[in-house]
Order: C-alpha cells, then sequence, then structure tokens
C-alpha cells in the first residue's frame, strides 16, 4: 500500500516537486493527470520535499493532480515476449499489443568489471565493403555513424541491421520522424527480422524526457539477453537527439552549462550508455552502433566530439558514402588478420592508392598537368568509388577482397600497387 | 573514539547532504547504510550542522533519514607488499578479486582489502632491538618480485622510536607485527608490514628534491631524440581523439627505461585497459627476463565507473608512485585522460553550486592541476639513495582545440609538451606527436644543435611543400625540392615509428644515435642531384632502404648489409656539407 499525494507544490518546466516521507533518490512515481497517467522519477531529496521528473512532461500537469510513488526505480518487462514488440521509452506498448508486466528488470545498471572483460574476437559481417574490408565491424564494439543531417543514415542502420549475423536487434529510436520509424519497421519486417527485434522508439512528437529513457531501457534488456547467450545488435538513432534532450533539461534546471549549452557530464552520460557494449565470457555479447548527427559537418560540435572520445572509432557518413579517411575501427585490426592473408595488405594498399587519386584530383582541380600515373589513378579513384564505396554494392567480404584484385588488375601493374611480391603471386588475376 | 553519526537529509546526483551530531573533518570518509549495502562517501564541503558527501556510487535507493557513520580518516590507499601487478578500482578495489566475489558486474558498496593478507613475505630485519628509527626509515626488507620492498616506519608516526623488539628473518603475512617502537612517552607503536596513507596528501619524506636531469629513455625516436622527458620529470600529450594518446602511453608502459609503472587509466574505454590486462603477464620485461606485470600497477576508473571514484583514482596512483619511490625506485605514472579527471571536478563543482569559472569549470582548476603534477619529481631520500616519480598524463580537449582551459593550465606547469596532430594521425603518420609545435625543456641523449637543425629541415621542407601546392612541381626549383625531399626523408624514417613492428617499436639510445647520425649526414649533405626526376628517385631508393634498416635488428647481418648499402648511396651523391642548412635555427 503506498501513500498517494495530492498536493504538488510546483511545476517547472518538467520537474515538479511534492512533500513526501520515505522516498528513495531514483525511485519511480505515477502521476494522474487529466490528459492520462503518466511515470515520473525522484531526480532530487532535500528534506521531506522530493523533485520529479516527469515522463510525459509538465505540462497541463495541476498542483491538483495525484502522486503516487510506487516503491521502485524504472522497471521494464524482460522475457523473449518482447521479440517483435514495439514500446515507447518509458516501456509502454505502442503497437497495440498487451502490456507486459513479467519478470520486471530495472534500467541503469552497474557496469560490468573490467577484469571480467575479454578482447573482442569476432568480426561481424555487413556486406558492406567500406566495412568489411576497410574498417571491419567487430563483435562488443560501439562505434556511431557519424553524419551530416540528410545522409542515407538511417538507410544504412536498417541494412546493417538486416545483414549482420546476430541472434537479435533492439532498436532504440530517439527523436525519429514517424516517417523513419515506419520506414524500420516496414524494412525489417518485409526481410523477416521482425521477430528477432525489440522497438524501443520515441518520435520527435513525444515527451522529450522519454527520449532520455530510450538508451537505457534498450540496453538493459539487450543486457540481459548477451548475459542468455544472445548475439545483440543494438542501433540507437539518433544520439544527437538525446543529447539535445539532456541539453534541454538540464537548462530548464538551471545546471550552468560548460559548452555551447551542454551539460558538463555529457560524456560521462554518453560513456556510461556506450560502454554497455560488452563481450560476456560464456555468454553473449552487445554491439552498439550509434548514429550521431553532426549540426553543420562540425565534427568538432560537443556531441560528435564527446562521441569520438568514447566509442571505437566511427563511420563517416558523407555524400552518400562511407568515407575511409575520416572512418576509422579501431578494433579492426583484433580481427582482420585472420580473415584472409591478403585482408590487411589489400585494404592499406587500396586506400594508399585512393589517397593518392584524390591528390591527382586536387592537381586536376588546380589545372595542372596529368602525368601518365595520373591518369592511371583517375581510373582507379572512379572505379574505386563505384564498386567499392557506393552504399548499394553488397558482397561478402571474401567476394569484395577479390573484387579488389580485379580493380588493381584492371588499372595498374603488379608493381604499381606497393603490394608484397608473394601476396601478388598468390592473387593476381590472370588474364 | 568519539566517531560521528549523521542522518541524509538531501540527495542531489551523486552529492549528498547530511545532518551531522558531532564533530567532522573534511575529506573525512563516511559510509551510507542502504538497506544491507553500505556506501562509500567522501566530505566534501561542511555548511554549519550539515557536510556534502560526494558518494563514490551510485546513489540510487538511498532516501532521508538513513544513518550515517563516519569514519575520522581521510580518503586513504593501504601501502606495502603485494601491489606489484595488481589491478585496482580508483578505491583501491582488486578487481580481479571483486570479480571472483560478485561476478560479471561491480556491485556497489563492496570493498575489499588491497593486499593479499594470507601471503607470507620473506622478512629480512634491517635494524636491532635499540636502534633509533623515525618515520620512512626502513625496519627491514622482502622481496617482491624483483625488487626489495623495504618496510618502513610508518610515515604517520610523528615521533623518535627506540625499537624494543623486531621479530627475526623469516616468513611473515602483512598482519603480522614485525617490530615494536617506543615513542619519546614510553608508548609501543606496533608495526606490521602495511599501513595507510591519504591519497592527497603527498608524501614527502626525503631530504631535499633534485632538478630532473637525466633522461626517461622510452625508445621512441621522436621523444627521446627530440621530445626528450627526464626522470622526475613530468610531461603532457594533447590530442583529438583518436590521435594516438593511449596508443603512446601504452607503448611507453612496456618500454619506458624505469622501474615501475603505474598506468591509471582515468574515465577511458574500459576494452583498452583489458588488453594491457591481457597481454603484459605474456610480454617479457627484456631488462629483467620477467613478465612485464611484475613491474606494473594498474588503477583503473573507466568512463562508465561513478565519477567520484574517477576524481579519486589520479590520487591514489600518485600516492602508489610515491610510495614505491620512497625505496629508491624510479616510477613512471601514465595517466589517461586527465580530462576526465578534470571533469569529474566540475561535476561535482556544479553540484555544489560554485561560481564557474571558463567552460565551467572550477576556479580552482588551474591550481588543483598544478599540483597534482608537483607529486613528481626526483629526490634524495634520507638514507642517500635517489627515487623518482616522473608523470605522463594525456589531454583530451574538446574540438582537439588546445585553447581550452584542461591544456592550458597543463601546459603552465609540464616539462615537456607532446601534441597530437589531427593531421598527422589522419595521414597515418604515427607517433602523431607534431615535430614543430611540442616542445621539452628536459635534456635528451643526443646533441641538441644537431637536433634543432634536423628540425629546421623539416619546417623548411614543410614550407617547400606548402608553397608547391600552390606553383607546383614545376614551379619549385630543384634546391627547394630536395629540401622538401630531405624533410619528408625525416619524417618518415626518423619521426614515425611503427608501434606494431617488432623491432622499430622500441629503439635503444645507442640505436637513435647512430642512424640519426647517418641521417643527419643525408639530410645536411650537398647532393648532387641534377633534376627533380632524378632527387625522387634517389631519396624514394634511400627512404626504402632506411625503413627496411629500421626495421632490422640492431647489428644483424641485415642490418650491416643494409648500412653498407645506404652508406654507399650516400658516398655516391655527396659533393659537401650544405653550410646554409647548418646554420638555420627553427623560429620559436
Ligand atoms: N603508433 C601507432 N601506430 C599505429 N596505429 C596507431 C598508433 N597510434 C594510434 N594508432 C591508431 O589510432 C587509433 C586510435 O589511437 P588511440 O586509441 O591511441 O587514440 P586516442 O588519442 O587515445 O583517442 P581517444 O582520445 O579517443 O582515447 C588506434 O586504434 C590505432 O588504430
Ligand atoms: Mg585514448
Amino acid at each position: 500500500m503506498r501513500k498517494v499525494y495530492s498536493k504538488i507544490e510546483s511545476i517547472a518546466g518538467n520537474v515538479i516537486t511534492v512533500k513526501a516521507d520515505g522516498i528513495k533518490y531514483g525511485e519511480l512515481a505515477e502521476v494522474t493527470t487529466s490528459f492520462g497517467k503518466s511515470l515520473a522519477d525522484v531526480i532530487r531529496l532535500d528534506g521531506d520535499t522530493v523533485s520529479l521528473q516527469v515522463y510525459s512532461g509538465g505540462r497541463g500537469v495541476s498542483t491538483g493532480d495525484e502522486v503516487r510513488f510506487l516503491g521502485h526505480p524504472m522497471q521494464v518487462s524482460f522475457s523473449d515476449n518482447l521479440l517483435g514488440r514495439i514500446f515507447t521509452g518509458s516501456g509502454a506498448p505502442r503497437d497495440n499489443g498487451p502490456e507486459l508486466t513479467e519478470n520486471m528488470i530495472e534500467i541503469g545498471g552497474p557496469s560490468v568489471n573490467p577484469a571480467k572483460r575479454i578482447i573482442p574476437r569476432n568480426m561481424i559481417r555487413t556486406g558492406l565493403p567500406m566495412i568489411d574490408v576497410f574498417n571491419t565491424l567487430v563483435e562488443s564494439q560501439k562505434l556511431p555513424i557519424f553524419s551530416v543531417s540528410g545522409e542515407p543514415y538511417n538507410e544504412l542502420l536498417a541494412r546493417i541491421a538486416m545483414q549482420a549475423e546476430v541472434d537479435m536487434i533492439i532498436l532504440g529510436g530517439m527523436g525519429l520522424k514517424y516517417d523513419d520509424y515506419l520506414f524500420f519497421k516496414d524494412t525489417l519486417e518485409e526481410g523477416g527480422a521482425l521477430s528477432r527485434t525489440i522497438f524501443f522508439v520515441h518520435t520527435a512528437a513525444d515527451p522529450i524526457v522519454e527520449s532520455l529513457l530510450v538508451p537505457d531501457i534498450s540496453l538493459a534488456v539487450a543486457e540481459k539477453f548477451a548475459l542468455k547467450g544472445k548475439k545483440v545488435l543494438v542501433l540507437l538513432t539518433d544520439m544527437t537527439n538525446f543529447s539535445d534532450a539532456m541539453k534541454e533539461i538540464a537548462i530548464t534546471q538551471e545546471q550552468v552549462p560548460s559548452n555551447r549549452g551542454y551539460p558538463g557530464d555529457l560524456y560521462s552520460q554518453l560513456a556510461s550508455r556506450y560502454e554497455k557494449a560488452v563481450d560476456f565470457e560464456g555468454a553473449g555479447s552487445i554491439t552498439i552502433l550509434g548514429v550521431t548527427t553532426m549540426p553543420g559537418d562540425d565534427v568538432t560540435h560537443p556531441v560528435p566530439d564527446n562521441t569520438g572520445y568514447i566509442t571505437e572509432g566511427q563511420y563517416y557518413l558523407k555524400n552518400g558514402r562511407i568515407e575511409p579517411f575520416g572512418s576509422l575501427s579501431r578494433l579492426k585490426q583484433q580481427v582482420n588478420g585472420e580473415t584472409r592473408e591478403d585482408h590487411r595488405a589489400l585494404m592499406d594498399g587500396m586506400i594508399k592508392l585512393y589517397a593518392a587519386y584524390l591528390e591527382s584530383m586536387e592537381k586536376k582541380s588546380m589545372g595542372f598537368r596529368m602525368s601518365d600515373w595520373d591518369t592511371k589513378l583517375l581510373k582507379y579513384g572512379v572505379i574505386f568509388e563505384k564498386e567499392m564505396m557506393d552504399l548499394t554494392v553488397n558482397i561478402p567480404l571474401e567476394g569484395a577482397l577479390d573484387k579488389g584484385w580485379e580493380i588493381l588488375s584492371e588499372c595498374f601493374t603488379p608493381e604499381e600497387t606497393g603490394l608484397k611480391t608473394d601476396l601478388l603471386n598468390k592473387f593476381w588475376p590472370s588474364k | 573514539m568519539a566517531v560521528s553519526k549523521g542522518k541524509v537529509i538531501g540527495v542531489n546526483g551523486n552529492m549528498v547532504t547530511v545532518a551531522v551530531e558531532d564533530v567532522v573533518s573534511m575529506n573525512e570518509v563516511a559510509y551510507i547504510e542502504v538497506g544491507s549495502q553500505r556506501l562509500k562517501a567522501e566530505v566534501i564541503r561542511i555548511k554549519s550542522d550539515n557536510a556534502e558527501l560526494q558518494v563514490f556510487e551510485m546513489t540510487e535507493g538511498i532516501g532521508i533519514g538513513d544513518s550515517v557513520d563516519f569514519t575520522e580518516e581521510m580518503l586513504s590507499v593501504e601501502l606495502g607488499p603485494g601491489l606489484l601487478g595488481q589491478v585496482f578500482d580508483g578505491l583501491q578495489n582488486p578487481l580481479p578479486k571483486l570479480a571472483e566475489e560478485c561476478g560479471f558486474f561491480l556491485e556497489r558498496g563492496v570493498y575489499l582489502g588491497a593486499l593479499p593478507t594470507d601471503k607470507k613475505w620473506s622478512f629480512t630485519p634491517a635494524v636491532k632491538v635499540g636502534d633509533s628509527v623515525e618515520k620512512a626509515d626502513t625496519i627491514g626488507t622482502v622481496p617482491e618480485g624483483i625488487f626489495e620492498h623495504r618496510i618502513m616506519v610508518p610515515f604517520n608516526c610523528y615521533d623518535r622510536y627506540t625499537v624494543k623488539e623486531v621479530v627475526s628473518a623469516g616468513d611473515y603475512t602483512i598482519k603480522d607485527i614485525v617490530a615494536k617502537l617506543e615513542d619519546s612517552k614510553g608508548n609501543i607503536v606496533d608495526v606490521t608490514m602495511s599501513f595507510t596513507w591519504p591519497v592527497k596528501r603527498p608524501i614527502s619524506e626525503y631530504v631535499e628534491r633534485l632538478r630532473p636531469v637525466k633522461p626517461m629513455v622510452t625508445k621512441l625516436r621522436l621523444v627521446d631524440t627530440f621530445f626528450p622527458v627526464a626522470l622526475g620529470g613530468t610531461y603532457c600529450i594533447p590530442g583529438p581523439f583518436g590521435a594516438g594518446k593511449t596508443v603512446l602511453q601504452q607503448v611507453t608502459s612496456r618500454n619506458a627505461d624505469v622501474d615501475i609503472v603505474i598506468v591509471a587509466a582515468c574515465g577511458e574505454r574500459a576494452g583498452e585497459v583489458v588488453e594491457t590486462l591481457k597481454e603484459f603477464p605474456e610480454l617479457i620485461d627484456p631488462k629483467t627476463g620477467k613478465s612485464l606485470m611484475e613491474r606494473t600497477m594498474i588503477i583503473c576508473n573507466t568512463s562508465s565507473m561513478p565519477v567520484a571514484a574517477r576524481e579519486a583514482s589520479v590520487y591514489t596512483a600518485v600516492t602508489l608512485a610515491e610510495y614505491y619511490r620512497q625505496m629508491g625506485l624510479n616510477v613512471l605514472l601514465l595517466a589517461d585522460s586527465t580530462s576526465r579527471w578534470a571533469q569529474a571536478m566540475r561535476e561535482m563543482s556544479g553540484r555544489l553550486e560554485e561560481i564557474p569559472g571558463e567552460e565551467a569549470f572550477p576556479a580552482y582548476l588551474e591550481s588543483t592541476i598544478a599540483s597534482f603534477y608537483e607529486r613528481a619529481g626526483r629526490v634524495r631520500l634520507k638514507d642517500g639513495t635517489e627515487g623518482s616519480v616522473t608523470i605522463g598524463g594525456t589531454v583530451s580537449p574538446a574540438g582537439g582545440n588546445f585553447e581550452e582551459p584542461v591544456t592550458q593550465a597543463t601546459l603552465k606547469v609540464v616539462g615537456a609538451f607532446h601534441g597530437l596532430s589531427r593531421e598527422r594521425s589522419d595521414a597515418r603518420k604515427y607517433p602523431a606527436i607534431h615535430p614543430l609545435d611540442s616542445w621539452s625543456k628536459y635534456t635528451g641523449i643526443l646533441d641538441e644543435t644537431r637536433t634543432e637543425i634536423a628540425r629546421s629541415i623539416i619546417l623548411r621542407g614543410n614550407e617547400v611543400e606548402q608553397m608547391m601546392k600552390v606553383v607546383g612541381e614545376e614551379g619549385t626549383s630543384t634546391n627547394d625540392y630536395i629540401t622538401y625531399l630531405k624533410g619528408d626523408f625525416v619524417d618518415s624514417v626518423y619521426l614515425q615509428q611503427n608501434s606494431f613492428d617488432p623491432v622499430d617499436n622500441s629503439v635503444s639510445p645507442e640505436r637513435q644515435d647512430h642512424t640519426f647520425n647517418i641521417m643527419f649526414d643525408i639530410i645536411t649533405a650537398q647532393l648532387e642531384l641534377d633534376t627533380k626526376e632524378n632527387a625522387r628517385t634517389w631519396f624514394y631508393q634511400l627512404r626504402q632502404k632506411y625503413i627496411d634498416y629500421n626495421g632490422s635488428d640492431w647489428q644483424s647481418e641485415s642490418f650491416k648489409k643494409l648500412e653498407t648499402e645506404i652508406l654507399a648511396m650516400i658516398a655516391e651523391k655527396k659533393t659537401g656539407v650544405d653550410e646554409s642548412l647548418l646554420a638555420m635555427q627553427v623560429e620559436e
């Protein structure tokens, strides 16, 4: 029997205060307003004054509304019944399915003991040469897609989700456009992946506080599945919206901003989510692919900047392609030594030649004379962009490596590639 | 003992306000009782009858009225044999043991002893009954791995003592009493092999501080030759994300010519600690023939661990460093990243509603950074031996821009600056230390006039390169073009060093001296190269040979063969020395 309080003392932004006893920090409450019920959690205790953050926002809350404390922190149901379902950021169904209340687990739990972690060792295949060959994705990696707005980042996420060899997918959407939400749903449905997917979706029209819950709720569920042996891929789009929600809330709470309005703990907040990526020895794993849109294509903007300091590399999406230079998978060397003997050498060699192509392009645009070598590079660059970089290309790693040799042999003599003789002998296509 | 108690009256994030019944002191440790858990916290402000505590754990579940026990002790670490090879969190909890107890996750409120209590150490007394001793004097020694671990009179024994009893040589645990000392008032003090010391108070048991004049060899050419670090000195590595700060510290932690390395992973990725953790036990230290782990300690408070403990972790690390320095050892502390530590301070300051300074960092940021680096130093101990603590910290400036409070405050106090550049790391030129922006106030292993000339040639080469971008190769004179090739040559064969190559990853001072001289001969030579095409071909050939040379074992057959070929190539084209280059200096 929990007590119900019916006198709200103050309402400011999304935060209300009530006078109450015996309340714990982080505890959940249910606020009943004329618009319906909303969850709220305790964000500050000061004597008997309890401050609560209302998930559906402060708008429409009246001082006479009821607040009922639930005696536990934010929870979510965990079972196989979640699969194929779609929920809001606070865990309510948004697909007309039944509400789930069995086996409730807490969200935002403790972090993994570093001594229990293992060195990542498995590649995740995506069918995209720019990832598989040049910046291999590794199981348990945390990696964002840095993208200018307007780029097809959600299409890219959906494609990776469809093709990645994982047991299940959790999609956390923050500030998602409704169309994008439907796009994900349709794509996964068509691909037959819906039954191994769980959605936690906050759309741009939903209350802002709920967007803050999306990563935690998604990752809490992912963690439980991983502990049960599942390889889970968590997609978080868009973490810039998540950060902006944090900024908005911090400002309404009059916290001192540190950098362009963002709160001083932006780094810690982002890190505590991304660090949930893990490979449990003897059980499953969590791999996190996020989207970080860069306002004004500016990598030094606080959100991409702090993200870069946290994640294990980034995929840089620009002009509809994964850029080979801004992109980096910091874990690739853990796995690309064991795929095929030509993988690393081909990766380095082709990128060096592509860099040389860009230099020739620059010279050309400045009107300098093109040497024979420049001409060869120009031919190479065009083919490389079309056959490797284009996002519609979809081939397994081995096919992509073979294709790499073909492209090289089409444009250069073996010596010109700078690749080692033994590899050339073995892999150079004979005509 | 009148230990105070209190009750929680407010919770805001990881800050808890407590009404206190009795005396409390600043930085005192307290435990908040939450159900069956006891959460560790530290007093960070006192306001009339209320104490404000930063909690080293997540604060969910704390309620008004929860009781708080104060301990009268400041946040401290346990000192004694058995620290080496361990992996601690920021509060000196041994993480592998914690894993045995709690499994995959860091359950809050579980605190374990830092030192093994059941292990027996072979103690050899160094004093006899009747001897007069004071704090930090050696009572005996035990072998800890490859070191003689000194069992000292605890540093918080402020009297003069007479040895009343001392155990005979034999095996003892850290809890056994090894000596009984009598103070000037006739009280007996029991001495065991371990004691505690507050982390925020420097250990200053030495006769004098000495100038850091001896180079600390890192086996990185760019550092030892151009921007050296001294034993007992300080240096910082600022750089944008992904520029190579962590890799640089990892190779330094392997190769640095010091006795002990302490790695403080402060608010960074857990995965990076795992690499060290799994690799070091397998790696053999060429100097000792033992596993590298035997000379290493890891303090790790990674980014998702509680922020208050992150603030403490750098102090834990430096206190352990000072302790081993007291044994006449050279200790290197590598902190990655000091920006995360500064941010932890900023978060706390924000909760305390202090008046913010630049970028919301607290006003005391600069003095706190300065006093942290001040704990480095080379000292002469009371027994005449020397010990040192060297501190190297990475800095992660927002947006990679060095004009920000943490980088600027750090640059004011350190002795060397290894600035990483995005441009160089994007071009995969590792280590990405910028050869022109970086500096060091320490003396290196090579003659400085010569290294400065080499640096000025890089600068000149760089200027020509920039010019060429505008006027093209056609518009550049052959002479200028050769200067460009020379600068590029230094960069490719000397500045860049492949951290993943079995030979090139660590280069002895002897070898640095040797290969620098040959390179110096090339870049200061007047060369008979008449066309740009010829110059380019010649330099590219030479470069290829030099890279192979760098990759071959010191004084091996292939090393000697390649050297002969290189010398022959030089002899063929060198017509004299370019005096104009020798006269050049880098404009600071
Ligand atoms: N010396 C090196 N040799 C080869 N590759 C390197 C070297 N240094 C860095 N790299 C590459 O750059 C990547 C990032 O390096 P590192 O983790 O040291 O960056 P960082 O500066 O610590 O970044 P952050 O601030 O995000 O922690 C590495 O994963 C590696 O791929
Ligand atoms: Mg790093």
